[in-house]
């Protein structure tokens, strides 16, 4: 169902990904009901590509970042990474994958340990896959800080010495340290302020530049991810609803949620007239959520029982803009 | 926007809040100045640490004690000088005439108590109301602020509901009395993008209704242009410039506004550009010069004086002000 005709082969390829969580009830605490964080996910990305992840909070776009990087076990489909089905291989067999595919994470305060000092963080995934000689490692880490824009001295000091944005410096080059072809940043700029924010975001597409790496890029902040992204995927409810190149999505969006989303960002320029389409309601509960279009409830469009009850097809409507194909959602939208 | 139309409310003063540390007292807010019309919103926007909070909550005068105190300046509110109001008097005001909506919905609102009940403390503390009618009211509030079924909504707990749910009740308790003032710290921070615009057009609606003034504070300067009429842009505890909004937008004149404005994403950008940046990070506190504080990230030359001389903040073009720095200004 990803997009087959691609030029190359893709570094990352993943189809009908589903990561459920069982929620717990009663007195011997059984399963009652399933929590569909990733239902029915499918996507690629290219060596070189950002491919930006785009979403309200308890959307699953973390939790799909996660399930790629086997932090979770899925519980059906496939993640193909170069060419390997990640999906079914046990804790050993993951090993070798551990070093390709890295994570940055949202909270650089929550996912630096305060007890050890920035020599030793950076240098903890060359001693977990036995890498070099003490002195090897020592000169490795020192090059990594030169890389993320930190100065020597920075090594022996401790993470609550940084400010947020070096902080963030300090997890990117934990993350580089082992040369992956593929890092999963999950917010990694949501915490920071502007100024800060624009400087790390700078540094992320000059490591691409210079090392092809590929990035899926997680955020909730659509300008963003626009920014930063080749191509963007709009996932609501745990499902991609759109799926497009970044103009494309941004100037063409065709399902009602990724209008909805566009429109909602304030747009910092007081002349602007918002043409703004206000969302009624929240994100309703992932637990046991219907089968059909899961943005019915909040799209204001007429929906049929049938809508409701069959999966819609993930579809493309044009080349390389893919579309999540509720009659309902999109008949309406090309109609007008 | 003449300054002739605007009738004003609240009038801050040369406000300098200071707060005691183990490094010493330390200044937040240093020297901050504006007016609040009537009828109007007046942004606040800064990055993290610039004293944006901190000048709220002196306005309101929670800061928190022994620690937080005002040192100097003025908090004219209808003639009333805020800043040294006896506390008991400032009690019957805030809340009241003055009310403020809170970041976090969730810890602004107590756990265990029912959302009616919370509304009914306010009415009835500051209102000679009986419990019956507190209540009916608090319904009505519930049910302006947008929020479905009141009726049963006023007897569930903060828990029950959803983050912009819980927002609309802090707004709710916000407005109980009819302020003639709110100030929003960073309302929508804590939202999603498409709550937040649900939110930000009820401030909108309910300011239009009930021709409060908004003192609305933000790091999102997208939100400052979609709701302000005025801003002041704050940075390590000055306000560097201050003008309409519009103003703001199209002719920033203070390097560090100009900078903020060229670093963020835009949507209608280009894709995968090199961002503007601002280079460097916000001083700490303790070490702040009296002058120029943007100078050391300005990338510009500045003279001993620029850095140690206190700034005059100077109205370069009709109701545009900006902290007179010869190096970062521009004429």
């Amino acid at each position: 169902m990803h997009e087959a005709m691609n030029q190359e082969q893709p570094i990352l390829a993943v189809d009908d990904l589903r990561m459920h969580f069982p929620v717990k009830g009663g007195v011997i605490r059984r399963a009652v009901a399933a929590c569909k964080a990733v239902d029915g996910v499918s996507f690629s990305i290219a060596p070189g590509e950002t491919l930006g992840l785009a979403g309200e909070s308890g959307c699953g776009k973390s939790t799909l970042g996660k399930t790629i990087s086997r932090l979770y076990q899925p519980t059906g489909g496939s993640i193909h990474f170069q060419g390997t089905n990640l999906a079914g291989l046990s804790r050993g067999e993951l090993k070798p994958f551990r070093r390709e595919i890295q994570m940055i994470f949202q909270d650089p305060y929550e996912s630096l340990n305060p007890r050890q000092t920035v020599a030793n963080i950076v240098e903890e995934p060359f001693i977990i896959h036995k890498m070099g000689t003490r002195e090897e490692r020592r000169k490795w880490v020192g090059e990594l800080l030169d890389q993320v824009g930190l100065p020597s001295v920075a090594a022996q000091r401790y993470p609550f010495e940084f400010s947020g944005g070096q902080r963030q410096r300090i997890g990117i080059a934990r993350a580089l340290a082992l040369k992956p072809k593929l890092l999963i940043c999950d917010e990694p700029v949501s915490a920071l302020d502007v100024s800060i924010q624009s400087q790390v975001l700078n540094l992320l597409m000059e490591l691409q530049r210079d090392r092809g790496l590929s990035y899926l890029f997680i955020s909730h902040d659509l300008a963003v991810v626009k920014h930063i992204s080749d191509r963007i995927a709009v996932m609501y409810l745990g499902r991609i609803v759109e799926l497009a190149p970044a103009e494309e999505i941004y100037s063409n969006p065709v399902h009602p949620y990724t209008k909805a989303l566009i429109s909602a960002i304030p747009v910092p320029d007081p002349t602007h007239v918002p043409d703004r389409v206000i969302l009624e309601g929240d994100v309703p509960s992932p637990i046991d959520p219907p089968a059909g279009c899961r943005f019915a409830p909040r799209s204001g469009l007429h929906h049929n029982p049938e809508n409701l009850e069959i999966t819609p097809q993930f579809k493309e409507i044009s080349p390389r803009h893919w579309v999540e194909d509720c009659p309902a959602c999109i008949q309406v939208e090309t109609a007008v | 926007m003449a300054e002739s139309e605007c009738e004003v409310l609240l009038q801050v003063r040369d406000l300098v809040t200071a707060f005691d540390t183990d490094d010493g007292q330390v200044k937040a807010v240093d020297g901050v100045g504006f007016d609040v019309c009537k009828g109007r919103t007046l942004g606040i926007v800064g990055e993290s640490g610039c004293g944006k909070s901190v000048t709220a909550m002196s306005i309101m005068r929670l800061l928190p004690q022994p620690m937080g105190k005002i040192l100097a300046g003025e908090v004219l509110f209808n003639g009333m000088n805020l800043a040294t109001i006896e506390s008991g008097k400032m009690r019957r005001i805030r809340g009241n005439r003055i009310s403020m909506i809170f970041q976090e919905p969730m810890t602004a609102l107590n756990p265990v108590h029912r959302i009616g009940k919370q509304i009914c403390e306010v009415l009835t503390e500051h209102n000679d109301l009986d419990p019956d009618d507190a209540w009916q009211k608090s319904i009505d509030i519930l049910g302006q602020v947008g929020i479905p079924s009141p009726e049963i909504r006023v007897t569930e707990y903060p828990h029950q509901l959803s983050g912009g749910m819980r927002q609309r009740v802090v707004i709710a308790i916000a407005l109980a009395c009819g302020p003639e003032l709110v100030i929003a710290d960073e309302p929508t921070t804590a939202l999603d993008v498409t709550i937040q615009a649900q939110i930000l057009q009820l401030i909108n609606d309910l300011q239009r209704d009930l021709g409060m003034s908004v003192i609305l504070i933000t790091h999102d300067l997208g939100v400052i242009a979609e709701t302000c009429d005025e801003v002041c842009v704050m940075y390590a505890g000055r306000i560097v410039e201050r003008a309409s909004a519009k103003e703001v937008f199209a002719n920033p004149r203070h390097a560090y506004t100009q900078g903020l404005l060229n670093s963020i994403p835009r949507l209608g950008g280009a894709p995968k550009t090199e961002l503007n940046t601002i280079e460097g990070m916000v001083p700490a506190l303790k070490d702040l010069k009296p002058g120029c504080r943007f100078a050391p990230r300005s990338g510009r030359k500045h003279t001993e004086a620029e850095l140690m001389d206190r700034l005059p903040i100077k109205e370069i073009a009709p109701d545009h002000w900006v902290e007179d720095c010869p190096q970062c200004t521009k004429p």
